[in-house]
């Protein structure tokens, strides 16, 4: 697969080879979502008006339609905005307090317990919502007990912002906590010589860290919930709690307005592609100091109160994170399970969601394989070429792209393009595993780049000079050395295939159903005992492997 | 302050630690330590000994970052044993990380005087003239990162300046250095402690530094003190074997 900085004639017809394949998945990336955007910005053209009605009625529709528009930018822009000031003033406090506390007994499992949103499809999470928070959720009896008839009402704002929160909380704790982690011993022990105060330390040691991660983490969590289409589409209850993303699909999938979805996916690209500017812009190069590795010792937080409002704080952020999860438990064990594992609609849903997953997290993985060891190839000459360079940052683009172009924006582009081919059902399986392969790419990147680099500062020169290549090197040097972050980059690619709802929501059908599209359309005819059933399978594989995608990561930085 | 200040009539002996006694339960295997000790007032010490004999816990003992299990620590003939790290007369310098990045230098030699930051135009005054003592006049608005490893190590002097506490320990505060900058430094720390007759705890795994600073040497070995002694009579040892290999290895590299 790889070739080496010296030696290049042996093994010239390597290097051609990957190098081939290196460049050719990068052109299927941009001719796949070229196609894509190419077919929205045609029917554009071809269609004049845009609400696409007769000539008399234009006018007004325009207005309304505009109107329409606005009220969705509006809306979107809102709802991500109050999503990150709950997620992050909720992850603050709870940040602050798992780093002050670093061995009280269990402290490691509500760490872990803060990664597993993560791994969670947000259909599942959804369901766990509702049953925590529902109308007739736990939080609701409760409120019922005390004779307060059913106060909280899940769908509309309060549902998606709940949802949102309980998703990037813990991605913000977890941020904050790896930041403050990184704090060098010695300033605990400056300042405890120096007799600081809480505020004190909290003004001079941990709000400056705190500050320098929250634009980024802010940015973060806003690029996430501005392009959250799944739980705005099953908490957002109507069309006056609608995203872009899910007016989109709304546009195709019910009105069947393509110029309306076409409007929508400019005004989708132009959003995220500013939030993607903004969030470069804010995010601060990394400037951290080398500790010397003193292990930290904190001499503040003695006092009981601090022990309680700590022990608080961790406590009600465990609980919002666990509650939605164990009513996923609670009511996928309560369902009847004997009878889903005999429905065969299960089991074609089972098979099409595995086939899916493990084609796209291969496809995933031997793509930024390919175009990682070519971007090193290229750039490895004392002066890369021209071409080089153009490789080099379209690998960076190509691997992000989805974030500019969200999948139901592809999603849209394809059906367009596919329509007048016949059923777009036929051509789902195709569409979808490709969209989910983009959807894997940034993660895939995230985590093979670094250890494909030190991988090769390791071994490259060394098997060159030994002339070790072809299979023996993949077998002896590579795989071995690879295999962890490969099986990482598979999993999570995976796990993250097959809880996606956004690709298949416009191309399923009766004859092509994932196990989220089966869990949303249960969920939509009222099968509730179905849905949590589903909800438990589909919750348990993702997060068993988002945990096996996961557990190099902890263990490598422990080492 | 007026409690941190020695008492009217100098003892002597300005750190005692009696039978003090630390456990580590499960390191790589379990270890005891054990300190008995007197630390000469108005002097600079040495702590020596090899990685892992124990100088940066016995350090750590006196500045009240770590609790004995046993025995008793006394500073300036006061009881010093539970007293929380800030109380006691102590000012701490590490081997690097003293000074807060993201605070400028004034800031961060201004804490010294008052955590609070509340400062006086006379305290302003005196951290403009420790800066001075450590040769940097007018870096008061510089952050730290823009400073070189000496240059940060000094602003940490000077903060130990303003603070006047009588006992100032050092750990390994010039390891991260080059060797110009190890005896600028030295000649500094020498100086300073001459003009303000401090008493100085000085913990280094370099023999040329006990060469050249101290007046007393603490050689630790194994968890214990094996050696209490003068400098001079310290450097011309050829036993036991763990001082002759402190004093080799190191007179060589130098």
């Amino acid at each position: 697969m790889r070739a080496g900085f010296m030696g290049a004639d042996r093994i010239g017809r390597e290097r051609r080879l990957t190098r081939g394949l290196g460049v050719a998945g990068l052109a299927g990336i941009a001719l796949f979502v070229g196609a894509a955007i190419l077919a929205l910005s045609l029917a554009a053209s071809g269609n004049g008006a845009p609400a696409g009605a007769g000539a008399t009625s234009g006018m007004a529709d325009a207005a309304l339609f505009d109107r329409y528009v606005w009220r969705v930018t509006r809306f979107t822009l809102v709802q991500a905005g109050l999503s990150t000031l709950l997620s992050v003033a909720f992850a603050v406090p709870v940040a602050l307090a798992l780093a002050r506390r670093r061995t009280f007994a269990g402290r490691i499992w509500i760490v872990r317990l803060m990664a597993l949103p993560l791994g969670l499809p947000a259909l599942v999470a959804a369901l766990g919502i509702v049953g925590i928070w529902g109308r007739q959720g736990v939080v609701n009896d409760l409120f019922a007990l005390a004779d307060l008839d059913r106060p909280i009402a899940i769908y509309g704002l309060a549902g998606i912002l709940v949802a949102h929160v309980f998703f990037n909380m813990p991605l913000a704790v977890r941020l904050l906590l790896s930041g403050l982690e990184r704090i060098p011993g010695e300033y605990w022990l400056v300042s405890a010589n120096l007799g600081m105060s809480r505020l004190q330390l909290f003004r001079y040691i941990e709000w400056p860290v705190i500050r320098g991660l929250l634009p980024g983490i802010a940015g973060l969590v806003f690029m996430l919930c501005a392009t959250s289409f799944t739980l705005v589409l099953t908490l957002g209850g109507g069309p006056a709690a609608s995203t872009l993303e899910v007016a989109i699909y709304q546009a195709l999938r019910f009105d069947f307005d393509p110029p309306r979805a076409i409007a929508l996916s400019a005004l989708q690209i132009a959003v995220t592609a500013l939030l993607l500017l903004v969030l470069r812009w804010l995010t601060p190069p990394v400037t951290e100091a080398l500790t010397t590795g003193r292990p930290v010792r904190r001499f503040d937080g003695g006092s009981p109160l601090s022990v309680l409002t700590d022990a608080v704080i961790v406590a009600l952020a465990a609980l919002f994170v666990a509650a939605p999860l164990a009513s996923v438990l609670v009511a996928g064990l309560a369902s009847d399970l004997p009878k889903l594992a005999a429905d065969t609609q299960v089991h074609q849903a089972v098979l099409t969601s595995l086939g899916i997953a493990a084609v796209s997290a291969g496809l995933a993985v031997t793509l930024a394989v390919a175009m990682l060891t070519t971007r090193q190839i290229l750039l490895s000459p004392r002066r890369p070429g021209r071409f080089a360079h153009v490789f080099s940052g379209g690998v960076a683009a190509g691997t992000s792209l989805i974030l500019l172009v969200p999948p139901v924006v592809i999603g849209a582009g394809w059906f367009l393009l596919l329509r007048p081919f016949g059923d777009v059902a036929r051509f789902a399986p195709a569409v979808i595993t490709l969209i989910n392969t983009l959807m894997a790419l940034p993660f895939v990147t995230r985590v093979l780049a670094p250890a494909m680099a030190t991988h090769a500062a390791r071994t490259e020169r060394l098997t060159t000079s030994l002339g070790i290549r072809g299979w023996a090197r993949i077998r002896r040097v590579d795989g071995p050395g690879l295999r962890r972050p490969l099986l990482m980059a598979l999993s999570f690619a995976a796990a993250l295939s097959l809880g996606d709802l956004g690709a298949v929501a416009l191309f399923g059908s009766q004859d092509m159903v994932t196990l989220p599209f089966l869990l949303y359309s249960r969920m939509g005819s009222y099968r509730t005992t179905d849905a949590a059933g589903l909800a438990l399978l589909l919750g348990l594989v993702c997060v068993v492997l988002t945990i096996l995608g996961t557990a190099g990561e902890s263990r490598e930085r422990a080492a | 302050m007026t409690s941190q200040t020695p008492p009217a009539e100098p003892t002597p002996i300005a750190v005692r630690l009696e039978q003090v006694m630390v456990r580590f339960p499960a390191h790589p295997a379990p270890r005891t330590l054990l300190f008995d000790a007197a630390i000469e007032s108005g002097k600079i010490t040495a702590i020596a000994g090899a990685s892992g004999s124990g100088k940066s816990t016995l350090l750590n003992l006196i500045a009240g970052f770590e609790t004995p299990d046993a025995g008793r620590i006394s500073i300036f003939g006061r009881p010093a044993t539970d007293v929380p790290p800030a109380l006691r007369p102590v000012s701490v310098i590490f081997q690097e990380h003293n000074l807060f990045a993201h605070l400028d230098i004034a800031t961060n030699v201004g804490l010294g005087i008052s955590p609070s930051l509340k400062l006086t135009p006379d305290d302003r005054a005196r951290i403009e003239r420790a800066l001075d003592d450590v040769g940097l006049a007018g870096f008061e608005r510089r952050l730290p990162p823009t400073l070189s490893g000496g240059e940060r190590q000094r602003v940490a002097l000077a903060r130990a300046l303003v603070r006047r506490r009588p006992l100032l320990l050092l750990d390994e505060p010039f390891a991260a250095l080059d060797p110009a900058l190890r005896h600028e430094m030295g000649d500094l720390l020498a100086a300073l402690q001459k003009k303000e007759a401090s008493t100085i705890l000085l913990v280094t795994h370099h023999a040329d530094d006990v060469r050249r600073l101290a007046d007393r040497v603490l050689f630790l070995d194994d968890g214990k003190v094996a050696l209490d002694e003068a400098a001079e009579t310290f450097l011309k040892r050829t036993g036991p074997e763990a001082v002759v290999r402190f004093l080799g290895a190191r007179s060589q590299a130098s």
